[in-house]
């Protein structure tokens, strides 16, 4: 066995390690058991298993795409000794549990972990066959996936990535259905019965082989239909853009009759971050101000619309002294101004303040906001730690918007306008001189760039969009209470903006369905959010630091028609 | 011929450095007048008091005759003074067409009620706008090349950006810090010839620091050499080449004699390229 043969065992057996250790944690930091309720794949694969797996596969795939050799066959053998490894390691910690007892250290090392990890067994050293040989088994694999053509491999990727998803997202998509009994039907055959969760065998099949039938087949069958469009002449591109457009409109129009009360409140919650991701992206986006303590506009917009509408008022515990009990479109004005204001108040002092310390300025306003709202001292006029109550229902003449899937339909209208708006001001003059800002300031302001106003301008108008999230929010809950405004608020609205793609609008979309969306649904996750949005930004900064979906370059010399005559005119001698 | 800046005792310090001292320069309309002097002689320095990054600590700058020091420089843009930097530095994550747009931004006047409404005005101001861009970028030599980010560019075409950002502004007197640094033989001469123009056909004023003698010698006016942030000289590209104390203070004492026959070569060289 020559040198470099044996390093690339040595590589195997340390990547082996690696997944082994990530195994192990996943299992003691209890996903695994968490997550094992949810069925992908309903009496075949649980959540927790598919962690598991997922483990061990990218185990095999990074063993075989890191070894030295170009030898698929060895390649192979490489990510089987790998997953051995995790096998091993697993069933070491299943021994260790069972000989030590470690719950009194792990809460998570139960015997019901133990169950999951043998399939059923009860930990015996007899175990060590079954999960050995799953471990050779998922690590050959994964290196299999590795050394397919990158079509193939890519297909499969893409197919088992749309089959966990799909199995994930089964309540929502079953729940959706319900409401149309048709295509509920057509699709009974996809998710088990009633009683099931997750997939059906059938349904998996199908899905892994529609979406990598469709991601191998063409390799220019959608480049082809794309180039297809664009050979169009324009008038039909046109058509096809507002088909399209109208096709989203109407989806998103009867959407909430689908969702039903409680996932329209999902949506809702989402869609309340939306808002204040695209007042964010602008701040943080655009002009490249780290605004940390985001959540102060949130929170100011959400104490405007409570104080000027709650007819809690009174001497009595939980009511406060002062309020002019307007309805939610009076004080909807003046809770988003009042943000505006608050906006530029911190505006003015952190004008020569830069990078980090900008972001532990803020920070901090955000802190002194929260914590003035929770204070005895303006205890009397917005009720201190025991916050406001009775805040106005929205509400137009007859129309009351009380239910989820009525507020649906104005927080969508409030995100239209702000994407409207962020979009306007993307490629005009003010939007240019913020992203000439976010490079370099000195430049920016030696180039005519008045610094003081085109930076009161991006947080006030990011204030904006905060304060009418706000305002939304107290409506609709009914009370506003001082720890809804937490640093974690502000942090979870940087987050879906750097997840989305810094400064790009429909990166805040995605950010928002992401990581607030995908949460909220998926239930079990709650417990483990932060350690998931840690996961997933570090991963993100390190494969794809621009994001999900980055800021696109805009195209705009285009026409050159009448670009003949290339001399400038002279600057008019008087002026 | 008028003067469009006269510096008058321009001082800055930098903790118990100067790096400016008493500075005077008297630069005429429509002239290219060029600032040279060893490294760390102050150059740059003098350039920042110019544009307002700095503010120096004594003295009086006067541009079309009323003063510009302590105001900050986009005001001083708005006047018509502007610069490019010795370390090229675009937005990079910007396109070049949207460079120069950044540039044009003291000359356009839409606010954000108009970018949001796109009225006429605005909708106007901007097809103007991305027009003088294109034109500006054609002038330049990079037609074609608009769509491109500006980090994506070879350098001698980011170097050629710059000064298109700069000249959107329709400056009246425009500094260009190190225009050729980094630039082979070839590329200088096409970068001269270019300063050359940017005099002749838009009658801009031109302040320059440059290193390379062959540039400064072939098309400046007047020549200030700085030393120590101090001035040691002022003249023609002829009196400058003559002078005992510049190329003391370029080559050292001693070997003063020797080094002005070798400037003088180079200026009778750099004529007869011409």
């Amino acid at each position: 066995m020559n040198k470099l043969q044996s390093s690339n065992w040595f590589m195997a057996l340390q990547i082996g390690v690696i997944g082994g250790i990530a195994a192990i944690l996943i299992s003691l930091l209890g996903m695994v058991e968490e997550f094992a309720r949810r069925d992908i794949i309903a009496g075949v694969i649980e959540m927790g298993q598919t962690l598991l797996l997922m483990a061990l596969l990218a185990t095999g795939y990074f063993s075989a795409r890191r070894s030295y050799t170009t030898r698929s066959f060895l390649r192979v053998i490489e990510g089987g000794v790998a997953g051995a490894v995790v096998g091993f390691l697993l069933w070491l910690l299943v021994q260790l549990i069972v000989a030590l007892d470690l719950r009194t250290i792990f809460l998570n090392a139960s015997p019901a972990l133990i169950k999951i990890l043998t399939f059923g067994g009860e930990g015996g050293i007899a175990t060590f066959g079954l999960m050995f040989t799953l471990g050779i088994l998922g690590g050959l694999a994964g290196a299999l996936i590795q050394i397919l053509p990158t079509r193939f491999s890519n297909a499969t990727v893409q197919g088992l990535a749309w089959v966990a998803l799909l199995g994930l997202l089964q309540d929502l998509i079953r729940v959706t259905l319900i409401s149309l009994p048709t295509i509920g039907d057509a699709l009974q055959w996809m998710f088990g019965g009633r009683n099931e969760k997750g997939l059906s065998i059938l349904g998996a099949v199908v899905v892994f082989g529609v979406v990598a039938g469709v991601s191998v087949l063409p390799s220019g069958q959608s480049s082809r239909i794309q180039a297809r469009l664009r050979a169009l002449p324009a008038a039909s591109q046109q058509t096809v853009r507002w088909i399209s457009l109208a096709l989203a409109a109407v989806i998103i129009f009867y959407l909430p009759n689908l969702l039903g009360s409680i996932l329209s409140n999902v949506f809702n919650i989402v869609g309340l971050y939306i808002l204040m991701g695209l007042g964010l992206n602008i701040v943080v986006g655009f002009a490249g101000l780290l605004d940390l303590g985001y959540v102060a506009f949130f929170a100011i917009g959400a104490y405007v619309m409570g104080v000027l509408t709650t007819t809690a008022i009174g001497p009595q515990a939980g009511q406060i002294v002062y309020g002019p009990q307007m309805t939610f479109w009076q004080a909807l004005p003046f809770a988003v101004i009042i943000s505006v204001i608050a906006g530029v108040i911190l505006g003015i002092p952190v004008l020569n303040i830069r990078g980090d310390y900008l972001a532990i300025v803020t920070l901090a306003f955000g802190e002194i906001i929260r914590i003035l709202a929770g204070s005895d001292f303006l205890k009397p006029y917005i009720g201190g730690s025991q916050g406001v109550v009775q805040v106005a229902k929205i509400n137009i003449g007859e129309l009351d918007f009380n239910s989820p899937q009525k507020l649906y339909y104005l927080i969508i209208l409030a995100i239209l306008l702000a994407t409207f708006i962020s979009w306007r001001l993307r490629d005009s003059r003010i939007g240019r001189a913020w992203k000439a800002l976010r490079e370099d300031e000195d430049v920016a302001q030696a180039m005519g760039i008045h610094l003081v106003s085109t930076k009161l301008m991006a947080f006030a108008t990011g204030a904006a969009f905060a304060g009418l999230s706000g305002a939304i929010l107290a409506s609709q809950i009914g009370s506003i209470y001082p720890h809804s405004f937490k640093l974690l608020v502000s942090i979870n609205v940087l987050a879906l903006i750097i997840v989305g793609g810094m400064g790009s609008i429909p990166g805040v979309f995605v950010g928002g369905l992401v990581l607030v969306g995908l949460p909220e649904l998926l239930r079990e996750f709650s417990e483990y959010r932060l350690l998931v949005y840690s996961i997933l930004l570090i991963v993100m900064m390190l494969n794809k630091p621009e994001g999900f979906l980055p800021e696109t370059v805009h195209r705009r010399e285009l026409h050159q028609e009448d670009s003949v005559d290339a001399r400038p005119e002279p600057r008019p001698s008087a002026s | 011929m008028s003067t469009i800046l006269s510096a008058r005792k321009v001082t800055k310090y930098f903790g118990g450095l100067t790096a400016v001292g008493h500075l005077d320069i008297e630069m005429a309309e429509k002239s290219i007048h060029s600032v040279i002097g060893p490294n760390g002689a102050g150059k740059t320095t003098f350039f920042n008091c110019i544009t307002g990054f700095y503010k120096p600590e004594e003295g009086e700058i006067l541009f079309d005759g009323s003063s510009i020091v302590g105001l900050t420089s986009d005001r001083i843009n708005y006047r018509g003074i502007t610069r490019t930097y010795q370390n090229i530095r675009l937005f990079s994550n910007l396109t070049a067409l949207e460079n120069i747009l950044v540039g044009l931004h003291s000359r356009l006047k839409s606010t954000v009620f108009g970018a949001i409404f796109n009225t006429p005005a605005t909708r106007k101001e901007e097809a103007e706008a991305l027009k003088e861009a294109r034109r500006l970028l054609n002038f330049v030599g990079l037609s074609g090349k608009g769509d491109f980010l500006a980090k994506n560019l070879p350098y001698g075409d980011q170097r050629r950006l710059e000064v298109a950002r700069a000249l959107a502004s329709k400056p009246k007197l425009l500094l260009l810090d190190e225009p050729s640094a980094g630039m082979n033989p070839h590329e200088t001469e096409e970068m001269t010839a270019f300063i050359r123009r940017l005099r002749d056909e838009l009658g801009i004023s031109i302040l320059l620091i440059e290193h390379d003698m062959r540039v400064v010698m072939g098309i400046s006016e007047q020549i200030t050499v700085l030393d120590y942030g101090e001035k040691i000289a002022e003249g023609t590209p002829a009196e400058i080449q003559s002078n005992p104390r510049v190329i003391e203070a370029y080559l050292g004492r001693g070997a003063a004699t020797e080094g002005m026959a070798t400037a003088h070569e180079r200026f009778t060289n750099t004529k007869k390229s011409q």
